[in-house]
């Protein structure tokens, strides 16, 4: 009690001071230098970076930059914008609501990592830095450059009043963080709508760029750019502006995304690209499915992805296919209801003993059913047990889909695009998606979804409350084991054949029950955006670097441990989790105000 | 027939309650009744049987041996269809909803007394909005009761630890009991905390629902109950009246002890006072 007066002083004081940059230039200097080194950067991408084309991309062509090129001229360009908004630019202050120093540092630092990973690319590809064409180097130290600049800006917020003093690393990491912005003004709603659409714009953009990437160096660099980009424009307090808009009208942003979402094919000429569109549609929905069972009720289930195969499997016998024991071929609308009536008959069944259990012992047991599924679809090839699923050679040419005597296995012309095979299915999963989407919400929205929140917090005091905890459970497993049985339905058709190898627990390929688990828990539990995201980074990811196909499951173990460190509520938080991992100064503590004298006196006496 | 009182009727009935772990009797042939209007308190020392008491009449467990009906039905052994025919509990250690707002919470209290469904949820049936209607502006009122309207949107794991014990309680009300049963309300809070928790339980009354609540403070208990059960070692050993429970030689003897063959009477408890004001005198002489 007695030492408390001094330590508010001591907090206060640390509070005024601003933080000292790293690089100690005086702030118009360090500005100056930044400005001046992306400019440099963004000059260089316009001129050689190697001689030959025999690296991918083309950047031999001065005047004309192509892939790698593009994104160092992107990063540069952000980051003379976000310098310039901190000058006080006319026009530009929009650009940084929130942090301004922090955004520039991030941009710089993501030029520097994309055009020294180019460099080093080139380089090792070509055999030597002779390889390297002065464009390169002009781009490489004027990425140096901006970066130094950018390190001599003080930082956008005070030193922490914990700890006043820190390190080299603790004062790296602080520059890279940035207050959060003040309430935007309310501008007029159509205005509003406007930047919602030219935010999924954007985001479209970047998205169909990622999955268009030709080569895998293009994809690391755009990895690269992307995540310094993207953690720019959060620090810069657009994200947060961007949000609280959405939050505001959320039809408007669920229609956005949506109408977003269906431009992707068009985006994409590349049957193959456009079937990465669709197979990560697939293993969203799937994992939007299992966060109703996870992220709403609580119910760790491991084996999830069997009900994918149950939805799968029983779309795939009555698909007409010639090798299915069942020789109906039942119209699309009637697979679709058996294979997700199919699904959800099989999670009563499975949840019905399981969900006697709790917490651990419930993962195991649904571990266990999980792998019984995929045995079980291997043994019923005839030898074993009955011929129903042939095995190990599953189920193959399963025909394509008529829609309303649409055919989906044949291209289309729309609007003088052509919808190729993929696209098509990309769409029809697309309206799934949708679906799920709706019931997710709609559930978690409710009386039947505040029951599971409520069994996921505290079991017991929700059956004092009158919860019939193990019926809200069934019906949360129910529940998702039929949106999985949906998705699966359409995988069937998308990927011609089922075999039991394609719902393992754990496996390269996505999805499997693992990777589920990850999308979930990486994307942000019980968000609807959040497994959306996760599923498109672990599916995205791994078919775009096939170089890297042995290190796959060590590198996503390490991405998973760094992001269960640095970011435990995952990369969509929903306000409930934020509060629960960090402090946001929204506890309900009466302000800290110093006692009177007379206190601290008593309490000395007392001493 | 009539009477000069208001008609009590018996709201809980409990006989001959035993409840047995192994070979532990936690609580023997306990009968205990409460009526509607009624504060009843039950108080004994620690260990004494009165949470597992508790346990076996919200049917968290079920008792060994006798019955607890609630106005004339038995109960069935399920805490849920315990809380939906009426009665609604609290916890010696607070269990909130912690991630879950103040006012969410108490909607989750609001679950028996609504019906909406997942096809209603999901199709929006017409009832599905005003049934969401009403329930928010049940949970509101409680909370306008209890005096946490302001924080309605803050998280549960937030609050103050005497207003997580009156979030607790608004959840309970918000199931709409006929028979509201306290585990140990004021369990570390400070004088002014309790009595504020005294007049909300008298506020509680007021509204018709009968109490019957746990305590270890035995001032507040004698404050607030109409009448006091002492349970000690598992049994019941008397009720009545606080004055009486108060002046009863038994309960005295479970708290206190029984006094031992040559133990010190009055004369020589006060002879060692003395002796012992004069030698800490001297000792600050020194």
């Amino acid at each position: 009690m007695t030492t408390r007066t001094p330590t508010t002083d001591a907090t206060a004081k640390a509070a005024t001071a601003p933080a000292p940059p790293i690089v100690p230039l005086p702030p118009a200097a360090a500005r100056a230098v930044t400005v001046a080194g992306s400019a440099v950067a963004f000059v260089g991408t316009f001129l050689a970076w190697t001689w030959t084309d025999e690296f991918p991309g083309n950047l031999t062509v001065t005047g004309y930059p192509g892939g790698l090129q593009v994104l160092t001229l992107v990063g540069a360009l952000l980051t003379l914008l976000f310098v310039l908004s901190g000058y006080g630019v006319r026009g530009l202050g929009w650009l940084t609501p929130g942090g301004t120093n922090s955004p520039v540092l991030l941009t710089a630092l993501g030029v520097l990592g994309t055009t020294g990973y180019a460099m080093g690319a080139i380089s090792q590809e070509l055999g030597g830095l002779v390889n390297l064409e002065p464009g390169a180097w002009v781009s490489g130290i004027g990425a140096l450059v901006a970066v130094i600049g950018a390190l001599g800006l003080p930082a956008d917020q005070p030193y922490d009043a914990d700890e006043p003093h820190p390190g080299l690393w603790g004062r790296i990491r602080h520059s890279l963080t940035a207050p959060e912005p003040a309430r935007a003004k309310d501008l007029p709603s159509w205005a509003e709508i406007l930047i919602i659409a030219a935010g999924f714009g954007i985001g479209l953009y970047v998205f169909a760029y990622g999955i268009g990437t030709e080569y895998s160096e293009l994809f690391v660099g755009f990895l690269i750019m992307a995540a310094f980009g993207f953690t720019a424009v959060t620090r810069a307090g657009l994200l947060r502006r961007l949000s609280a808009l959405t939050a505001k009208h959320r039809n408007v942003t669920l229609a956005a995304a949506f109408v977003a979402a269906i431009c992707f094919p068009f985006t994409q000429s590349n049957d193959q690209f456009a079937l990465i569109g669709a197979n990560i549609l697939i293993f969203a929905t799937v994992a939007l499915g299992l966060n109703v069972v996870v992220g709403l009720a609580g119910l760790l289930d491991l084996g999830y992805v069997a009900f994918l195969g149950v939805g799968a499997y029983a779309a795939a016998l009555v698909s007409g296919s010639p090798q299915s024991s069942i020789g109906v071929h039942f119209p699309f609308w009637a697979a679709v209801l058996t294979g997700a009536l199919a699904s959800l008959i099989f999670g009563v069944v499975i949840g019905a003993p399981t969900l006697r259990l709790r917490g651990d012992y419930l993962a195991i047991v649904t571990l266990g059913f999980g792998e019984i599924f995929r045995i079980t679809m291997n043994n019923l090839n005839g030898n074993s047990g009955p011929d129903v699923t042939n095995g190990s050679n599953g189920i193959p040419n399963i025909p394509d889909l008529k829609v309303l005597g649409f055919d989906l296995g044949v291209p289309h012309d729309v609007l003088g695009h052509e919808l190729t095979r993929s696209g098509n299915y990309y769409l029809l999963m697309l309206l799934f998606t949708a679906v799920v989407v709706m019931v997710f919400r709609r559930s978690a929205e409710s009386r039947i979804g505040r029951a599971w929140v409520a069994i996921r917090e505290d079991e017991t005091a929700a059956t004092a409350m009158g919860i019939n905890g193990f019926r809200l459970k069934l019906l949360a497993f129910a529940l998702g084991a039929c949106l999985a049985g949906l998705a699966g339905t359409v995988q069937a058709h998308v990927s011609y054949s089922v075999t039991p190898e394609q719902y393992q627990f754990a496996g390269s390929v996505p999805p499997n029950s693992a990777f589920l688990l990850a999308a979930v828990i990486l994307g942000g539990m019980g968000t609807i955006s959040g497994p959306l995201i996760g599923a498109a980074l672990l599916y995205l990811i791994p078919a775009k670097l096939q170089f890297m196909a042995e290190y796959q499951l060590l590198l996503f173990g390490a991405a998973l441990m760094l992001l269960m460190r640095f970011r435990p509520e995952g990369l969509v938080a929903d306000r409930r989790k934020q509060l629960e991992f960090h402090d946001t100064g929204q506890l309900d503590v009466p302000d800290d105000k110093p006692l009177p004298d007379g206190a601290t006196g008593v309490a000395k006496a007392g001493a | 027939m009539t009477t000069t009182a208001p008609t009590t009727t018996t709201v809980l009935d409990a006989t001959d309650v035993t409840m047995r772990f192994g070979g532990l009797t936690a609580v023997r042939s306990v009968d205990l009744t409460v009526n509607s209007g009624e504060i009843v308190g039950l108080i004994g020392p620690n260990g004494a049987g009165k949470t597992t008491f508790f346990n076996c009449l919200t049917g968290l467990y079920v008792p060994t041996e006798g019955k607890v009906s609630y106005k004339g039905t038995v109960l069935p052994p399920k805490p849920h269809l315990v809380t939906q025919a009426g009665i609604a509990r609290t916890f010696q250690n607070i269990r909130l909803f912690a991630n879950m707002t103040v006012l969410e919470n108490v909607l989750v209290g609001r679950h028996t007394r609504t019906k909406e469904g997942l096809w209603s949820a999901l199709l929006r049936l017409p009832g599905f909005k005003r049934a969401e209607e009403a329930s928010r502006e049940r949970a509101m009122e409680l909370l306008e009761f209890t005096g946490l309207a302001a924080k309605a949107d803050h998280l549960a794991r937030n609050l103050p630890y005497g207003e997580q014990r009156k979030l607790e309680i608004a959840r309970a009300l918000a199931s709409e009991p006929g028979l509201l049963l306290l585990d140990e309300p004021t369990a570390g809070m400070n004088p002014q905390e309790t009595r504020a928790a005294e007049e909300l339980i008298f506020a509680i009354r007021d509204k018709g629902i009968a109490v019957l609540v746990i305590e270890h403070d035995i001032r507040f208990i004698m404050n607030l109950c109409d009448r006091v059960a002492v349970l000690v070692q598992g049994e019941k050993i008397v009720e009545g009246p606080a004055e009486v429970v108060q002046a009863d030689e038994r309960v005295i003897a479970a708290y206190l002890g029984t006094p031992f063959e040559g133990a010190p009477g009055q004369e020589e408890a006060a002879e060692v006072a003395a002796a012992e004001a004069h030698s800490t005198t001297e000792g600050d002489d020194k």
